[in-house]
C-alpha cells in the first residue's frame, strides 16, 4: 500500500473515531451518571443527521445564516427536545429496572423513526458541504486530503476536550460525578438533582445531535442511520468499559481504526471485524478496558 | 402452578387445537405465526424470567435455525424433518454456546449489550457474506417432510406441528422449572451471590440455560422458516430481538403463560397496526402506534398482561381502603 494511501486511511479512520466517540460519550454518561440504558441514543444522532438537511434551507431563510447558524440552531432545538423528553420519559426510568428501560427506549426509536418517515419521507439525500469547507488541502508534498473531515475531526476534538474541562475542572463536573455516585447524599447537599439530570441528558443528546449534523455531509442522511450507530456504539461503551469516558475515547478510536481498514483489507468480513475484535477484548478483560469506579 | 393457571393453559391449548375447525387460510396462517413467535418468547422467558438474564440478542439464534433449514437440506429432494429439525436447533445451540460462553463472563447492563453486538455479528455474516445470499435472503425451494405422514408444505399439517412443538417447549418448560435445575436458576435470579456461598457454581447453570433457550430459539426459527419458505438476514435483526423481549414482558415477567399471552398479544397489535382497514394509508406507519402502545405498557403495566387482573382488584381494594379511610377520618 502507498503510503500516502495508508495515511489518508489514518486520517479517516481518526474522523470516523472521533466521531463515534461523540455519541458514545453521551451514551456512556447517561448510562454511568443516570444509570439508563437509552437505546434511543442512535436516533438522537439520526435526528440530528436529517436537521442537517431539512434545517439548513429554513434557518437560511430566516436567519439569512449560514452553516455554523444551522448547527447552532440545531443544538438549541436538540437541547429543548433533551429537556422535554427527559421530563417526559426518562424521569420515570431511573428508579425502573434495566429491562424495563430497554423497552421504554425501544419504543421511542420505533416512535422516532416513524416520526423520521412521516416529516421528511424515506428517500436518502445527500448534503452538501459548506463552500468555504469544501475542496482539499494539500498535506506535506505527499497528498491532500479533504478540507471538511479534517473540520469534522477539528470539531470532535474541541468537544471532547471541553466535555473532560467541564467534567473534571468545574462546579458542575463535580456535582455531576458525586451525582453519579451517591444521588441521595448530593440531594441532602441542597444540589437540585433532578435538573442536573436534565441538564447532563440534554447535553448527552445536543452532542449527539451535533455529530449528526456535522456527519451528514460525509455519510449523507439515510432511514435507520440512527441503528447502525447505536450499535456500534454500544460496542465502543463495552470495550471501553461502561461510564468511563477514557474508555470510550479510546475503543472509538480502536474501533475507527479496525473498521476503516478492515473496509480497505477485508471488505468482505468489514462488518463483523469489529464484533471479533470486542469479543476478544471481553475474553481478555470481561468489564472493559477502563471499568469506571 | 394452581389450579386456574393449569385451567386457562389447557383452556388455551384446546382452543389452539380446535381453532382450524372454524378458521380460513388467513386465519390458520396467522395462528401459526402467533404460536411460532410464542415458542420464541417461551426460549426468552427461561433466561430473563426464570434466571434473571437479559439476554438483547435471541434473533440470532432464530435467525441461524432459520438460515439452516434453507441451507443444510440438498436442493434436490423434501428433506427429511427426523434430521433437519435437530440439526436446526443444534446450530443454534452451538451458536448459543459460543455465545453465552462469552458474555456470562460479564454482568447487567454489558450482558445486554454483548448479547446484542454478538447477535449483530450473526446479522452481519448473512448480511455481508455470500453464505447468506445478502439482503434478498434466500428461498426454501422444498419443505421437509416425514414420511408420507407430515407434509409441512401444508398449512393444516404445519400448524399442527407447530402446535404440538408448541406444547412440547411449554410442557419442556414448565417441567424444567420444577427440576433441581430450574431451582437453581430461580435462586440465580434471585440472589446469584448467596448460590455461590451455598456451593453452586453457576455459571454452567446459566451456560446450560443459554444453551437450552438458544436451541429452543432456534426451533421457533426453523418453524419460521419453513411457514414462509423463505429467510432473509431481518430475521437476525435487533428489532426483533427487542420485539420478543417486549412480547415477554408485554405479557408479564416470570410466567411461562405470559409468554404464550404476551406473544399473541403482540402479533396482535402488530396485525391491528398494520390493518389498512382501521388505519387506511396511515398503516403503512404501524411502527408509531406499537412504538406507543410499548411505551404505553411500561408506563401502565408494570407486571404484564398476567399482572393485569391483580391489579385491577388492588386499584378496586384500594379505592375501597380509601373510602374506608375517609369514613374514619370523619
Amino acid at each position: 500500500m502507498d503510503l500516502s494511501i495508508f495515511l489518508i486511511q489514518c486520517l479517516n479512520a481518526l474522523q470516523y473515531g472521533l466521531l463515534l466517540f461523540l455519541v458514545a460519550s453521551g451514551l456512556t454518561l447517561i448510562f454511568g451518571i443516570m444509570g439508563v440504558i437509552n437505546l434511543a441514543h442512535g436516533s438522537f444522532y439520526m435526528i440530528g443527521a436529517y436537521m442537517a438537511y431539512a434545517l439548513a434551507p429554513v434557518v437560511a431563510s430566516t436567519f439569512g445564516g449560514g452553516f455554523f447558524a444551522t448547527l447552532a440552531v440545531g443544538v438549541v432545538l436538540a437541547v429543548l427536545l433533551g429537556y422535554v423528553l427527559e421530563w417526559a420519559f426518562f424521569s420515570f426510568l431511573y428508579e425502573r429496572e434495566h429491562l424495563q428501560q430497554v423497552l421504554m427506549t425501544y419504543g421511542l426509536i420505533l416512535v422516532f423513526e416513524e416520526l423520521r418517515s412521516l416529516l421528511v419521507g424515506d428517500e436518502v439525500h445527500g448534503v452538501e458541504v459548506p463552500a468555504f469547507l469544501a475542496g482539499t488541502l494539500p498535506l506535506g508534498e505527499l497528498m491532500t486530503y479533504p478540507v471538511y473531515r479534517l473540520f469534522v475531526s477539528g470539531v470532535c476534538l474541541v468537544l471532547a476536550l471541553g466535555m473532560y474541562l467541564v467534567f473534571t475542572r468545574t462546579r458542575l463536573g463535580m456535582m455531576i460525578r458525586a451525582g453519579s455516585t451517591n444521588r441521595e447524599m448530593v440531594q441532602s447537599l441542597g444540589i437540585d438533582i433532578k435538573f442536573l439530570y436534565r441538564v447532563v441528558f440534554a447535553a448527552g443528546l445536543g452532542v449527539a445531535v451535533l455529530a449528526g449534523m456535522v456527519a451528514a455531509p460525509v455519510s449523507s442522511v439515510y432511514p435507520g442511520m440512527g441503528d447502525s450507530v447505536l450499535i456500534i456504539c454500544f460496542v465502543i461503551v463495552v470495550i471501553g468499559g461502561i461510564g468511563s469516558i477514557r474508555g470510550a475515547l479510546l475503543a472509538a478510536l480502536l474501533i475507527g481504526f479496525v473498521d476503516t481498514f478492515g473496509k480497505v483489507f477485508l471488505p468482505q468480513a468489514a462488518g463483523v471485524l469489529v464484533y471479533v475484535l470486542m469479543a476478544l477484548i471481553l475474553l481478555w478483560k470481561p468489564d472493559g478496558l477502563f471499568k469506571a469506579g | 402452578m394452581n389450579h386456574s393457571k393449569t385451567l386457562f393453559v389447557l383452556l388455551a391449548f384446546a382452543g389452539l387445537a380446535l381453532y382450524p375447525l372454524m378458521a380460513g387460510n388467513y386465519g390458520i396462517d396467522l395462528v401459526t405465526k402467533m404460536m411460532v413467535y410464542a415458542i420464541f418468547a417461551l426460549s426468552l422467558e427461561l433466561l430473563v424470567g426464570t434466571t434473571g438474564l437479559i439476554c438483547f440478542g435471541q434473533a440470532a439464534f432464530f435467525g441461524i435455525g432459520a438460515y439452516a433449514a434453507v441451507l443444510l437440506p440438498a436442493q434436490t429432494d423434501a428433506p427429511s424433518l427426523l434430521w433437519l429439525l435437530p440439526a436446526c436447533v443444534l446450530a443454534a445451540a452451538v451458536y448459543a454456546l459460543a455465545v453465552g460462553a462469552l458474555s456470562l463472563r460479564t454482568k447487567g447492563a454489558y450482558f445486554i449489550m454483548v448479547t446484542l453486538a454478538f447477535a449483530q455479528m450473526a446479522y452481519y455474516v448473512v448480511h455481508d457474506t455470500p453464505l447468506g445470499g445478502g439482503t434478498d435472503g434466500i428461498y426454501l425451494t422444498l419443505k421437509p417432510v416425514l414420511g408420507t405422514l407430515i407434509d409441512l408444505d401444508k398449512p393444516l399439517v404445519l400448524y399442527g406441528f407447530t402446535l404440538l412443538m408448541l406444547a412440547g417447549v411449554f410442557g419442556f418448560l414448565a417441567l424444567l422449572a420444577r427440576s433441581r435445575f430450574g431451582r437453581a436458576l430461580a435462586g440465580i435470579r434471585v440472589n446469584e451471590q448467596r448460590m455461590r456461598a451455598t456451593g453452586f457454581s453457576t455459571y454452567p447453570y446459566k451456560l446450560a440455560a443459554f444453551v437450552i433457550s438458544g436451541g429452543i430459539a432456534g426451533l421457533a426459527g426453523f418453524l419460521f422458516a419453513v411457514k414462509d419458505g423463505f429467510v432473509n438476514p431481518e430475521m437476525m435483526s435487533w428489532h426483533l430481538s427487542g420485539a420478543v423481549l417486549i412480547m415477554i414482558i408485554l405479557g408479564g415477567l416470570g410466567h411461562l403463560r405470559g409468554a404464550l399471552i404476551g406473544a399473541f398479544a403482540f402479533a396482535l397489535l402488530q396485525e391491528f397496526f398494520k390493518s389498512e382497514a382501521v388505519f387506511g394509508d396511515f398503516a403503512r406507519h404501524w411502527h408509531l402506534g406499537l412504538g406507543l402502545s410499548i411505551i404505553a405498557s411500561v408506563v401502565l403495566l408494570p407486571r404484564g398482561l398476567v399482572g393485569l387482573p391483580g391489579q385491577l382488584r388492588a386499584r378496586l381494594v384500594g379505592r375501597s381502603n380509601l373510602q374506608g379511610a375517609r369514613h374514619e377520618a370523619v
